[in-house]
């Protein structure tokens, strides 16, 4: 995935999308005041400057889906692992809770379901049948919307042909406006996601760490 | 004096707590009780009304339940490390503390070992952790650290019990030969058959000599491991190559402060001043200061060497605990690992029995401010600014915490109810084969000293 950072407006359809495409459960205002609101893409704010002088800088952050994972080797019951195609899987069943891959993670993009799911009215009316409920214990995350990607392929597959580039919309990339998401197949090199993350512009998110990540933000041109 | 009178004397004072039971036990036990009853209950409704009644949030997702963890693992190396070494280097004044020493480690494992139980998200699928052929054919992933601890701790469990039982074995004997009706018949099982014969000596020699050098190497191991839980995640201040000897010269710290406190409650409430002299204290007292003046060095090292790298993320951290939110609780915590122990201990004239108990209490108090320092922190201050976060704790970890203590305690006074709590064999050579590897009573511990 590209996150073009000079598109990006702030206006949080993505996190909106997110929610609805991938069974989120809400967990109230008092919980989400203290930090247990569960969203898997959030778009961070960072001010720059002292008033009246301030930049604005949004960044999205979802899992980067990280070759090299921290959150991979530390759980003990593989419920964190690495899918032949290159994502980060969170099997919900196998999950036993030790929170252990959401405190190796460095971007904190690993949620906690602190109590079974529930859902503000009518909210509970929308679920996505294909995506799993997640019981109270469990630790999910951003999945880059596997439900759209396998369907997707099994679509092509029926009609036997290739996956077009853009065939893929995660629930983000999809809702984005100003479309600053873009989604695609890193290994093909003509796709357009590959150009975008080989551009000049483009770096990772914490790259010393060494997590190397597969989301590639390219860097803002313009001031806000 | 007869040469029999000494030996009277000392099974008298031995099994006495054992075969008397005065109302304060019940008392105590009670109390006691209360409290571990009301953490069984703070655990069960954590359980069914979930993990949220817990304080822990994003991003910090571990809080008491694993500076417990830490803690009661570290208390462990009280016991079996001490004695094992004690028995190896076959030191005359380590013989009436032993077994106090090693029960603590039993029961501290046990303790330390429920709560990553405890803080699982759902602690009924726990068994997934073991190595168990299943139809799916899933294994544990043996790349994650709390895998190894699983198998750290069981062994170290497994090995600490059997340390514990071997040199019982004997005393078991004794009580079964004294006692009568019910109580006969569970010494009699639990005494394996003992009769005294130079074979079954000369064999539990051998075994209590292989599981004293097996020991040593399991115990440094255990608390390494368990410092790999954090050293092997990329978070600040986690990320260090000395927090394998630092946990261990940690853990093995806050065992000896455990295991003063605890000799010092039983030598009050049964009446064993003859048995723990003042020596006894001072000794494990100047270990203690040594264990002060490492720790030190270990914090004034991780410090130094986050300050000098300078790295944006650590700083974050570093000044967190250095002058900010957490700095009250640094500054306790340095007070109370060095600053005290250091007066008490270092100054001769502090270091009596109540001047050492002050010492532990503060170093007790200190290593588990130092657990929840390294772990709290740090997860809130994890790289990107906009996920900075806190933690308060909830009553059901307080709770929960409380009732560990308490557990503590109490399996401590229902053990010294039912086993002697100083090898009674161990303190008169007369009945072994061989008295010369019982060692030599010290000047100042006269007693029991009977194979002159």
């Amino acid at each position: 995935m590209a996150v073009d950072l000079d598109s990006c407006t702030g206006c949080g359809a993505c996190v909106t999308a997110c929610h609805a495409e991938n069974n989120i459960s809400t967990v109230g205002a008092e919980q989400a005041a203290i930090g247990r609101a569960k969203h898997w893409i959030r778009v961070e704010r960072y001010w720059e400057g002292d008033f009246p002088d301030v930049r604005l800088k949004f960044r999205p952050v979802m899992c980067q889906q990280c070759d090299a994972a921290p959150c991979e080797p530390v759980c003990p019951t593989y419920a964190s692992h690495h899918t032949e195609e290159g994502l980060n899987a969170q099997v919900y069943n196998r999950c036993i809770g030790t929170r252990y891959c959401a405190n190796a993670c460095p971007y904190n993009v690993r949620f906690f379901d602190f109590f079974n799911p529930s859902w503000d009215k009518p909210l509970h009316l929308q679920l996505n049948p294909d995506v799993s409920l997640r019981e109270v214990g469990v630790m999910e995350k951003c999945t880059f919307c596997v439900q759209r990607i396998k369907s997707a392929k099994t679509q092509a597959q029926a009609e036997d042909r290739e996956l077009k580039d853009g065939e893929i919309q995660p629930a983000c990339v999809q809702s984005c406006p100003p479309k600053a998401l873009v989604f695609g197949d890193l290994n093909d090199p003509e796709s357009q996601v590959s150009r975008l993350s080989r551009s000049t512009r483009g770096s990772t998110l914490l790259e010393d760490i060494g997590t190397r990540p597969k989301v590639n933000y390219l860097a803002r041109q313009t001031q806000l | 004096m007869t040469s029999a009178a000494p030996h009277q004397r000392l099974r008298d004072d031995l099994l006495r707590p054992l075969l008397e039971t005065s109302w304060r036990f019940y008392l105590l036990v009670g109390v006691l009780g209360v409290f571990v009853l009301a953490g069984l209950v703070a655990w069960a409704t954590q359980m069914w009304f979930g993990f949220g009644i817990s304080g822990i949030r994003w991003p910090v997702y571990w809080g008491f339940f694993v500076t417990n963890f830490v803690f009661w693992i570290g208390i462990s190396h009280a016991g079996t490390l001490i004695s094992a070494i004690l028995r190896l280097v076959n030191a005359g004044w380590r013989r009436p503390v032993t077994r106090c020493a090693e029960v603590i480690t039993a029961f501290s494992l046990v303790i330390g070992a429920m709560f990553p139980l405890i803080h699982l998200g759902r602690p009924w699928l726990a068994f997934w952790l073991a190595p168990y052929p299943s139809e799916r054919l899933l294994w544990p992933n043996f790349r994650s650290p709390l895998v190894w601890d699983f198998f750290a701790i069981n062994t170290y469990l497994t090995g600490s019990v059997l340390f514990l039982f071997l040199p019982m074995i004997p005393d078991f004997a004794a009580v079964r030969d004294r006692s009568s009706g019910l109580r006969r018949r569970v010494y009699r099982v639990l005494a394996l058959g003992w009769r005294g014969t130079p074979k079954q000596w000369h064999r539990l020699e051998a075994a209590m000599s292989i599981m004293a050098v097996a020991i040593v190497p399991v115990a440094v191991s255990v608390h390494t491991i368990v410092s790999f839980d954090f050293s092997m995640a990329p978070v600040p201040m986690w990320q260090s190559t000395i927090f394998g000897p630092y946990f261990v010269a940690g853990a093995i710290f806050s065992g000896i402060a455990g295991l003063i406190i605890a000799m010092a409650a039983l030598r009050k409430f049964l009446h064993l001043e003859d048995y723990l002299h003042p020596v006894h204290f001072q000794n494990l007292g100047k270990l203690m200061l040594v264990m002060a003046l490492l720790w030190g060095y270990f914090v004034f090292n991780e410090r130094l060497v986050t300050y000098y790298g300078n790295g944006p993320s650590e700083m974050a951290v570093f000044w967190r605990t250095q002058r900010e939110s957490f700095a009250p609780l640094y500054w306790t915590m340095v007070t109370c690992n060095f600053v005290l122990p250091l007066v008490i201990l270092g100054i001769t004239r502090f270091r009596t029995i109540t001047g050492c108990v002050i010492a532990s209490f503060g170093v007790v108090v200190g290593m588990w401010l130092e657990r929840f320092l390294i772990i709290v922190p740090s997860l809130g201050h994890k790289y990107l600014p906009y996920s900075y976060g806190t933690y308060r704790p909830q009553p059901v970890e307080i709770i929960i915490t409380v009732a560990t203590f308490a557990a503590m305690c109490l399996l401590y006074v229902l053990f010294a109810k039912f086993v002697p709590i100083i090898s009674i064999w161990e303190m008169r050579a007369v009945q072994h084969p061989s008295p010369a590897l019982i060692p030599p009573a010290t000047a100042e511990h006269p007693l029991g000293e009977t194979h002159a």
